[in-house]
């Protein structure tokens, strides 16, 4: 009891309990760009990795730079040149866009190389017995190779989509009107910094939680075949 | 029905294939024996174009498929293998595992090529294992299977590289024997093997390679009987 009354000095819940239409809209514009980005990230990571094993020097090459260039710079210049930059260019996207652009390309350069790793840690043996059948290079990546490959990288997938959930609140810097963004206006109207940021970490760990669950649920479920599990059952672990 | 000439293959300064000729006749089952690194497994390869060779021809039923613009998918149809290491697809059931082909590059229907599947599991013994993972089977079994899943695309030769190397003793008998009843119904083969016992009674001719050349060949009646060269006496006094 005293202890709830001590919380209370600092944290403001009346505050929170008003805001709190504000807030979910807010949430639900993090949501959905999350969701957004994490959707075209793995499709473009896919095409980075392809990139990166390819026999052409030249996708070798491009999808390499790329992957160094993302990883090389901060993830809020990226939003801001893409924004701000391209603007300059005469390429002027909604914030909204410019956000989910971002965010994709950059998940993308992550998520590729997790694609990568799982593509290469399959058998080359794999690979033979789907050509020697007679399928074309693509139809043993599409039906051999990347199915083993995505079961395989679940786990390190799920890490890059939870920090990219995470990461979508720095689109509050070019005034997309997210989680993060409406805090920030609330608190600096309110002065109530620390009731506001409690609020919507919680808030983004809810989330992340959530994802979290279905991820290991998926995995469950999706698990690996080369162990000694049945697939398509639960692990006891 | 297979006509191999001149072939030549080359990894970076090791000359695997030197200078390879040699002939399958139709329904023939053609064993290739000799130490590890004489070339065997890589001629057998160049078979169904795993590997390119550098140079020299492969036919398969009168067509060239070593020459330019010739679509290795269409050749690999035709010529099913047998790998040392099954190669099952784990994330695909057994059934599913042999009518992935059929369906894909055949444009069988899901029904039709279910048949045809289940016809060879029961030739190769394992009708009741079709809604099986292949990690739930023994390696004879998956072996099995995979001979199976080969033939699933009616080639018109088999390729069989080393395929009871990775089993015990008890399992190979079974492997064996379906392979034995696969040459009694006609299929031409070509079968890399140590297994001596299997070449003097399943096969037609023994081809003996040393280094990357074909030092001599013959029935095996006597090829094993009466070798003539001291390579393959050397050799086979070590295997049979």
């Amino acid at each position: 009891m005293s202890l709830l009354i001590r919380l209370n000095e600092f944290i403001n819940f009346e505050l929170i309990i008003r805001s709190l239409p504000k807030l979910l809209d807010g949430a639900k514009i993090s949501l959905l760009i999350s969701l957004c980005s994490v959707v075209l990230g793995v499709t473009l990571g896919i095409v980075v990795a392809t990139g990166r094993l390819s026999k052409f020097w030249l996708s070798r090459g491009i999808a390499s730079l790329y992957v160094a260039f993302v990883r090389g710079t901060p993830m809020i210049v990226q939003i801001f040149i893409i924004h701000y930059g391209l603007a300059e260019l005469g390429l002027r996207l909604p914030a909204f866009a410019s956000g989910i652009a971002a965010l994709s390309f950059n998940s993308a350069a992550y998520m590729g190389e997790v694609f990568r790793g799982g593509i290469q840690s399959i058998d080359i043996g794999q690979t033979q017995a789907g050509l020697s059948v007679g399928l074309t290079p693509f139809q043993v990546f599409r039906y051999i190779v990347f199915p083993q490959a995505f079961r395989r990288v679940i786990p390190s997938m799920g890490n890059e989509m939870v920090t990219l959930t995470k990461d979508s609140s720095l689109v509050n810097f070019i005034a997309i009107a997210e989680l993060t963004y409406r805090a920030t206006l609330i608190a600096s109207r309110t002065y109530e910094y620390f009731t506001m940021y409690i609020g919507i970490a919680l808030v983004y760990f809810a989330i992340t939680f959530v994802l979290s669950q279905l991820l290991s649920w998926l995995e469950r479920r999706m698990g690996p075949y080369d162990t000694n599990s049945e697939p398509g059952k639960s692990l006891r672990r | 029905m297979i006509r191999i000439v001149n072939l030549e293959k080359a990894f970076g300064d090791n000359r695997v294939l030197r200078g390879i000729s040699a002939t399958v006749g139709r329904g023939e089952v053609v064993v290739l024996i000799g130490a590890s690194g004489s070339g065997k497994s890589t001629l057998l390869r160049c078979v169904n174009l795993l590997e390119e060779p550098d140079s020299g021809e492969i036919w398969i039923d009168g067509v060239e498929v070593t020459a330019r613009g010739v679509e290795k998918h269409l050749v690999r149809r035709e010529t099913g293998m047998v790998f040392q290491q099954f190669n099952l697809f784990p994330h695909k059931r057994v059934i599913d595992n042999i009518t992935l082909a059929p369906i894909r590059v055949r444009g069988l229907t899901h029904k039709d090529a279910e048949k045809i599947a289940m016809e060879l599991l029961s030739k190769v013994g394992l009708a009741d294992r079709a809604r099986a993972w292949p990690h739930q089977l023994s390696g004879g079994q998956q072996q099995r299977v995979a001979i199976a899943r080969a033939l699933a695309m009616q080639p018109k030769v088999m390729l069989f590289d080393e395929v009871t190397s990775a089993l015990d003793p008890g399992m190979t008998g079974e492997v064996l024997g379906v392979m034995k009843e696969l040459a009694a119904d006609g299929m031409t083969m070509i079968v890399v093997t140590h297994e001596m016992a299997f070449a003097r009674e399943a096969g037609n001719k023994i081809i003996f390679m040393h280094d990357g050349v074909i030092v001599e060949e013959g029935p095996p009646s006597e090829l094993l009987v009466n070798p003539q060269h001291e390579a393959t006496k050397d050799f086979l006094s070590k295997v049979l």
